[in-house]
């Protein structure tokens, strides 16, 4: 009882910095009110809520700029457990221009389907908080709390369309395999709070020593949380609940899902390897080269026999985890920073080109009522404008320059490269040829594309609805300059100094 | 180096310019076809006067120095500059990718192959001239790798689209080989920049300072640069996605192809794998050479078992190759200017055989050699126009193929220092042969198409050599007897860049 009173006297409301917090209040706001004014508006304004929506994205993104303009101290608050330095920043921007991206997606799908569209945008803009908190957090518990904060959102989206049974098949797995994964990380986090006495990542950075008395434990600890983490980003072999989940999920969901979502997995990821695990790179080092080596190997393989097309581009980007997870390999040393800015870069190219390929997915598909790959014969014939799209995206995802692409895959292999061991070199020749491999199905949909006959000779051009171009229109635009002036992201790149890692 | 700053605009508007006529030609409906070859025609021209304001600016008496140059700040991040320049090894294949480009677009202009879209069509081909012109100036790797890489794409739509009955399993084979031999090429670039300090990926950095790193990591990098230099060669055994995409390419994609990108792996070899990593060069060289030497003999088995007109010249590109490997493995100075020579004489001379065939192609519908025949009385012109490119082809000493060949053959006979003289000695025995063989099949060839009596009833398409055709081939035809009977207009300016190039080897 004296105890309890003692601790309460003593204490005192922490100072809070709210321009930091700014981008997190305003989508708090935001989703507030998209659920307020469901309520009271009639069906035949809901589209208002894809609006305001929209709109709270791009009021969050405003703080970001400023933040970032403003000066380049870091801001830290809460004992360092809620962190905003230049990294944090960077993901914030992509997250939310992601999720704005997502909307103008979303908007004709959501307003043709007769769904709970207000339910919808409030579940999206949560999870998009949970994934701008994650690139804050810097301590277990905040961990922990921003992935369940977007995952729960994410489990029902992708069960959204509650009366298609694959809808439901898809959210019950993620969401079954999703849970198990955060009962591994958690338990890997227990032992790890267990040895250092606290939650925070540069404690627990300080009290991993992998030759002494908790060794074994600790070891134990970090491979949890990491395979954690695999599930999250569908690390193969925790991969299995991807393809499915992204066939049954509606389209936007899942470009929501293969692109934010698996972001943000890779940021909390890199966050801990490098700030809270940097003593403990001899378990995760090789688990992380295996995982990469795995991952980019049976995604494309798996991706090679797909016929339909939403499966083969979830395991294109189980595949392309792979090249995220290649520089994080060797990130433990010299390599670090460079590490750090190549997942950033791959993260952002990434998201600019699967958001376009989604785009023209969802524009074509609208026509054809078709997953199947050859539902895409002949579109450059009758649609030259959604073929010369799709192809720029699927070369960008390919690694051709001058696309987006290439630089991602780049600055990877430089990433690698700078630790300069027979595994980093293996590992790059492994990713060399996986990219090889990587065009024989984009490009066998650029073949249906190019050179196929139009199914059933049917001619119908393609109406895109103006939120539909606008989003091709970015991301499209994104693609190119990101290849050609790669100087752009890289500089953002350069930026993105993770406080507390690299002794900092 | 010597570093020649003036007029340092004139490349970069000569490499992209054609991107403009992109833009241009994208807002250009496509219904109106005389608009778009309008348009494309106008931006090739406009191209080649670049490309002659170029040859004319150019100071030939420091042929070995880069010249143009400009450079400028382009990804700092990773050390990686917009660094172009040309020297007498470049600007030839620069001029050469611009004038086939020229002659491709006249040629179309009266030949889009089924199934039409002129727009598209031209799109691809101007694109691809960007990445061509580009990767002959580009002095910087990842800019090199840029622009290498830009021209797939095109070329793989090209012939998918546009191309014969079994093009899309062409295409995809031309793209898979080439994107697997880059792709370890990217590796070798970014091996080479760490272990060079991880300076910078300017080239001329590069070759002042790779020679710095040790013998055995140079051999492994290299093996890189070999790879993606050797399949877009093609050297044997990397050259089987050749044959199938000569073929089923249409005709101005087997011509670019021949003429033009095919060099971009030799040049590789030339501008890149030997000046930087020299101490690995000396170990490679033996066995660059002997893949040579059985690309010679092996293209020109191949060429007598064909029985298809346009495969029998594809593997001939395999043959004629092999000469240049030969002599860039020789690492004389003598040999790579013969190889040089050689790259520009191959892309005139085959050029024009790919652009005969597509022609033989519209008039008879066939290419198999047994259905063609008497040509001569039917097409005389044209006859006698294939006449003189296989002589040329067979290296006719006069015609410019024979300069390429046969100083690439004699340079056999005294290798770099270091090098096995032996082994070389008999590799020009070999290769020497390989010209007999040559002479075998291209005579043959001749023989069976031109001379006898008109085989088959469906000669209503057969006609002589019309005026477009006439007009887009001419500047070839005599460029290939100038070449011949003055070598040394060639010569002169490549040499001062070789002996440059080579200064690692005592040349």
């Amino acid at each position: 009882m004296t105890l309890l009173a003692l601790s309460a006297a003593a204490w005192t409301a922490p100072v809070i910095d709210y321009h930091a917090l700014a981008p997190e209040i305003v989508l708090a706001v935001g989703l507030t009110a998209v659920l307020l004014v469901d309520l009271f508006t009639s069906e035949r304004n809901k589209w208002l809520l894809s609006v305001l929506t929209g709109f709270s994205l791009l009021g969050a993104t405003l703080p970001v700029l400023t933040l970032a303009l403003h000066d380049n101290s870091v801001r830290s608050i809460f004992d360092g457990r809620y962190v905003v330095d230049e990294f944090s920043l960077v993901m914030k921007g992509l997250f939310l221009l992601a999720g704005y991206v997502i909307v103008l997606l979303s908007s004709s799908h959501v307003e043709e389907g007769d769904y709970w569209r207000g339910e919808y945008w409030f579940l999206l803009l949560t999870s998009l908080l949970g994934m701008v908190m994650m690139a804050s957090s810097r301590d277990l518990v905040s961990i922990f709390v921003a992935l369940e904060f977007l995952s729960i959102p994410a489990y029902m989206l992708a069960a959204w369309r509650k009366r298609d049974l694959r809808s439901n098949e898809a959210g019950v797995k993620y969401f079954l395999l999703g849970v198990f994964a955060s009962a591994v990380m958690l338990y890997g986090m227990s032992l790890l709070y267990g040895v250092a006495d606290s939650t925070l990542l540069v404690d627990i950075s300080k009290s991993i020593d992998l030759d002494g008395e908790f060794a074994a434990v600790q070891a134990l600890a970090v491979v949890f949380v990491v395979v954690g983490f695999a599930f999250k980003v569908s690390a193969v072999p925790f991969h299995t609940w991807a393809p499915d989940t992204y066939e049954g999920a509606p389209t936007p969901v899942t470009a929501f899902l293969s692109v934010a979502s698996k972001a943000a997995g890779f940021i909390a990821l890199v966050v801990l390897v490098l700030t809270a695990f940097p003593e403990g790179r001899d378990v995760w080092q090789p688990f992380i080269w295996v995982l990469s080596a795995l991952t980019m190997t049976i995604g494309n393989v798996f991706a090679l026999r797909q016929t339909n097309l939403v499966r083969m581009i979830a395991y294109s980007s189980v595949s392309q985890g792979g090249f995220v997870l290649m520089p994080l390999a060797v990130a433990g040393g010299a390599a670090g920073e460079a590490a750090l800015r190549a997942v950033v870069v791959y993260l952002v190219v990434y998201a600019a080109t699967n958001l376009g390929m989604f785009g023209v997915i969802l524009a074509v598909s609208r026509k054809t009522r078709s997953g199947d790959i050859a539902s895409l014969g002949g579109l450059f014939s009758y649609a030259p404008a959604l073929g010369v799209l799709l192809t720029i995206f699927l070369a960008s995802l390919a690694g051709i320059p001058p696309l987006g692409g290439w630089i991602g895959k780049f600055a990877a292999f430089q990433a690698l490269l700078t630790d300069a061991t027979p595994w980093a070199y293996a590992l790059a020749v492994i990713g060399a040829v996986n990219s090889v491999i990587a065009f024989g199905y984009y490009g066998n949909v650029m073949r249906e594309v190019w050179m196929r006959p139009v199914p059933h000779g049917d001619n119908t051009p393609i109406v895109t609805p103006s939120s539909l171009q606008i989003a091709l229109g970015i991301t499209a635009i994104a693609t190119l300059v990101l290849g050609i002036l790669p100087g752009v992201v890289l500089n953002f790149g350069d930026m993105a100094d993770l406080v507390g890692a690299f002794g900092g | 180096m010597q570093m020649i700053r003036d007029n340092n605009w004139v490349l970069s508007v000569g490499t992209f310019l054609p991107m403009l006529g992109v833009l241009v030609l994208l807002i250009t409906p496509k219904a109106n076809e005389a608009a778009i070859k309008m348009v494309a025609l106008l931006t090739s021209i406009a191209t080649v006067l670049v490309g002659v304001f170029t040859l004319v600016n150019f100071d030939f008496d420091q042929a070995g120095s880069m010249q143009f140059v400009a450079q400028t700040d382009w990804i700092p991040v990773i050390k990686s500059t917009y660094f172009i320049g040309v020297d007498g090894i470049s600007l030839p294949l620069y001029l050469l990718s611009m004038v086939v480009t020229l002659l491709v677009v006249i040629y179309s202009l009266d030949h889009i192959p089924s199934p039409g879209n002129p727009k598209a069509f031209f799109v691809l081909m101007l694109i691809l001239q960007t990445g061509m012109a580009g990767t002959f100036i580009a002095q910087d790797l990842i800019l090199f790798f840029v622009f290498f890489e830009l021209v797939l794409l095109p070329m793989y739509f090209m012939i998918g689209v546009w191309g014969g009955e079994q093009r899309q399993y062409a295409s995809l084979k031309f793209f898979l080989y080439t994107m697997f031999g880059s792709a370890l090429m990217l590796v070798a670039f970014l091996a080479i920049f760490f272990k060079t300090g991880a300076e910078s990926f300017a080239i001329p950095y590069l070759v002042e300072n790779g020679a710095g790193i040790a013998k055995n990591v140079q051999v492994w990098i290299f093996a890189g640069m070999f790879i993606g230099f050797a399949v877009k060669v093609p050297m044997f055994p990397f050259h089987t996605w050749l044959p199938d995409a000569h073929t089923q390419a249409p005709t101005q994609g087997s011509v670019i192809l021949a003429a033009i990108l095919l060099k971009l792996g030799t040049y590789g070899f030339v501008r890149i794998a030997i000046p930087t990593l020299p101490d690995a060069a000396i170990e490679w060289a033996p066995w660059i050479g002997g893949l040579a030497v059985i690309g010679i003999i092996y293209g020109a088995l191949g060429c007598l078992a064909q029985t298809d007109m346009k495969r029998l010249i594809a593997f001939s590109s395999v043959a004629h190759m092999g000469f240049v490997m030969l002599g860039i493995s020789t690492l004389t100075p003598f040999g790579v200017n013969a190889a040089v020579f050689g790259m520009v004489a191959h892309g005139l001379i085959t050029g024009m055989l790919f652009f005969i065939a597509g022609s033989v192609k519209e008039r008879y519908h066939t290419l198999e050699i047994s259905k063609l025949g008497g040509m001569l009385t039917q097409a005389p012109q044209l006859g006698w126009i294939l006449g003189l490119c296989s002589m040329a082809s067979l290296g006719l000493p006069g015609l410019a193929g024979f300069w390429g060949e046969f100083p690439a053959i004699l340079s056999a006979y005294n290798p770099a220092d270091g090098l096995n003289v032996t082994v070389f000695r008999t590799y020009m025995v070999i290769a020497a042969l390989g010209t007999v063989f040559a002479a075998a099949y291209l005579l043959w060839l001749y023989q069976r198409t031109a001379f006898g009596t008109p085989k088959g009833h469906d000669h209503h398409d057969v006609h002589d050599v019309n005026t477009y055709e006439w007009v887009a081939w001419m500047p070839l035809l005599i460029a290939i007897v100038a070449f011949g009977v003055a070598p040394n207009l060639l010569f002169s300016i490549i040499d001062p860049a070789v002996q440059e190039t080579l200064r690692a080897f005592g040349g």
